[in-house]
């Protein structure tokens, strides 16, 4: 990955601000996502990440800044959030024209391993499962760019890794800008072309992952671990 | 949810249960078949033996209450015999009279059932949907809720006589509320977060309606057609006993002035059919619109 040209964004913030009341959670955020590009957003919890994604995705009104993306938006959230009473293809194009939109949901849902499965119902799903239809839901639309909030967060190791696999390969393919909330560093590393971290309303660093050498990510990792005020006494060092 | 808070809480209670538009679950009978008794894996008896046992008791009370009724004990006036009753069944079947009062009553209880529920439904999605609503309609309705429809009796008959038109509106107010309630509520409790998905994937006003707020509240609004079906059997065997020239009601009446016991029986019956109906009828509903929910499911779709 990587292959996004600089020039064309997929999203582009300037000077964002969201408060509850008086407590302001973002306070003059800058933040740019290229097409294509892979950002993933650490943070220590309640340091804003969901308020973020939230005001990105157009849930939540900017209370002061400018959100400028090109094409649509998409959210998969850290539940599933499927309609228990709709079959999978009708999960998967919701707001879609019905005619087009059978066709579209039944490639998606093969895309993510559900091929045959878009008569099923929800109930009948497992959570990584339930969590692959949300994806294809949200890459169905071809969004410019897809907003992702600890989507894993709620699956076992196993099926993480899986996860992790597939959402390289369908980002790969369908090539939006995407923002991946996590609280896992590690999960960070592994898909993410760039990390940043976010402490006081603000974007506080912005690290680039080399994705061809092993060698930076102990560094990198260390470095990560220690900006969200953890330092572990042996990994600081190598 | 705040409408119920204000109510009066006594009268909220002894429907609490029933009303309660709680995770989608079937009546006490629906679930049971789909979760046995944990202890039921018996390798002696098969499924068909508890089948034969589970018929075996209610024919064994017929039989002994034909077999006391031949010695005596049970005099006629009391209680008919089983065999009195099939037979005076078959007299009445016969000439037709059986037919005429079996469908007055049911044409009154269905006219009922469908004004009531359609009044009911109306009126939950109107107050579901709009706060304003709400504030017009919901507490007022909820006052003349709170009124045990039985004491509206007096009034009805000033109002209607005793004419059908009354027994028809009994009906109908017995089934409104059920059926407002839990629609409002069903529609109320429609998680937010779901609404959200309708938000970020551009749905349409009447697509977040159609796919999910509507079907969101079904398993609620099923709850309150269950609940419904229960009060309109109630109030259409009310009705029709004050006073009627037709109907089941009507044969009751004249039944038991002339101490015609074996009648008596026969209506008792006929109302638990009704009651059969109407279960039937809420099941068939609930499978064709909770499939998607395991507890409904006959295999997937
Ligand atoms: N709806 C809300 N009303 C008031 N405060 C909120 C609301 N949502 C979040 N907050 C506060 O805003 C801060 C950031 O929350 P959030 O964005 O969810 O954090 P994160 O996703 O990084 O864990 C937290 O302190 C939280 O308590
Ligand atoms: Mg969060």
């Amino acid at each position: 990955m990587g292959e996004f040209s600089p020039n064309s964004h997929a999203v582009v913030v300037r000077g964002l601000r969201r408060q509850y009341g008086e407590r302001v959670v973002i306070d003059g955020l800058d933040l740019a996502i290229g097409t294509g590009e892979f950002v993933a957003l650490l943070g220590e919890s309640g340091c804003g990440k969901t308020t973020l994604l939230r005001a990105l995705a157009g849930l939540d009104e900017a209370d002061d800044g400018t959100i400028e993306s090109t094409g649509e938006i998409a959210v998969v959230f850290q539940e599933h959030r499927l309609m228990a009473w709709l079959p999978l293809w009708e999960n998967v194009a919701l707001g879609m024209n019905t005619a087009t939109g059978r066709v579209l949901a039944q490639n998606a849902l093969g895309e993510v391993g559900l091929a045959g499965r878009e008569n099923d119902w929800p109930l009948n799903l497992s959570g990584g499962q339930a969590q692959r239809v949300a994806l294809a839901r949200a890459l169905v639309r071809e969004p410019g760019l897809l907003l992702l909030d600890e989507p894993f967060a709620a699956l076992d190791a196993l099926t993480r890794i899986k996860m992790h696999v597939l959402i390289r390969e369908l980002v790969a393919r369908h090539h939006p800008g995407v923002l991946l909330v996590t609280h896992d560093v590690d999960e960070a590393i592994a898909i993410a072309d760039r990390i940043l971290v976010m402490r006081s309303g603000k974007i506080a660093i912005s690290l680039d992952v080399a994705r061809e050498t092993e060698a930076g990510r102990g560094p990198l990792r260390a470095r990560l671990l220690h900006e969200l005020g953890v330092d572990v006494p042996d990994a600081a060092h190598v | 949810m705040k409408t119920t808070g204000t109510l009066a809480a006594g009268a909220f209670n002894d429907l609490a249960e029933a009303e309660a538009p709680s995770a989608p679950q079937g009546t006490a009978a629906a679930r049971k078949s789909r979760h046995p008794a944990p202890c039921t894996r018996n390798k002696v008896l098969g499924e068909r033996a508890f089948f034969l046992i589970s018929w075996l008791v209610p024919i064994t009370v017929v039989a002994a209450w034909e077999f006391l009724s031949r010695l005596g004990y049970i005099a006629p006036q009391i209680l008919s015999a089983p065999s009195v009753v099939a037979r005076t069944t078959w007299e009445l079947a016969q000439d037709g009279d059986l037919f005429i009062h079996l469908g007055a009553s049911l044409l009154r209880a269905l006219a009922g059932f469908i004004l009531g529920s359609a009044l009911g439904f109306s009126l939950g999605v109107l107050v579901g949907f709009s706060r304003l609503a709400e504030a017009v309609l919901d507490r007022s309705l909820q006052m003349v809720r709170a009124i045990p429809f039985l004491a509206l009796l007096p009034l009805v008959i000033i109002w209607f006589g005793v004419d059908e038109g009354g027994r028809i509106f009994l009906v109908t107010l017995a089934v409104v509320f059920p059926i407002y309630i839990n629609t409002m509520l069903g529609i109320r409790q429609v998680d937010p977060k779901l609404l959200e998905v309708a938000k970020v994937t551009g749905l349409s006003v009447w697509g977040k309606i159609s796919r999910i707020i509507l079907p969101g509240a079904m398993p609620s609004i099923l709850t309150g057609v269950r609940y419904a079906l229960g009060t309109a059997c109630m109030a259409l065997v009310i009705a029709e006993l004050i006073a009627a020239d037709k109907g089941i009601g009507f044969l009751v009446m004249d039944a038991r002035e002339f101490l015609k016991t074996d009648v008596i029986v026969l209506t008792l019956i006929i109302y638990a059919a009704f009651g059969a109906l109407g279960d039937s009828l809420a099941r068939w509903l609930e499978r064709r619109l909770l499939a998607w929910h395991p507890n409904y499911a006959k295999g997937k779709r």
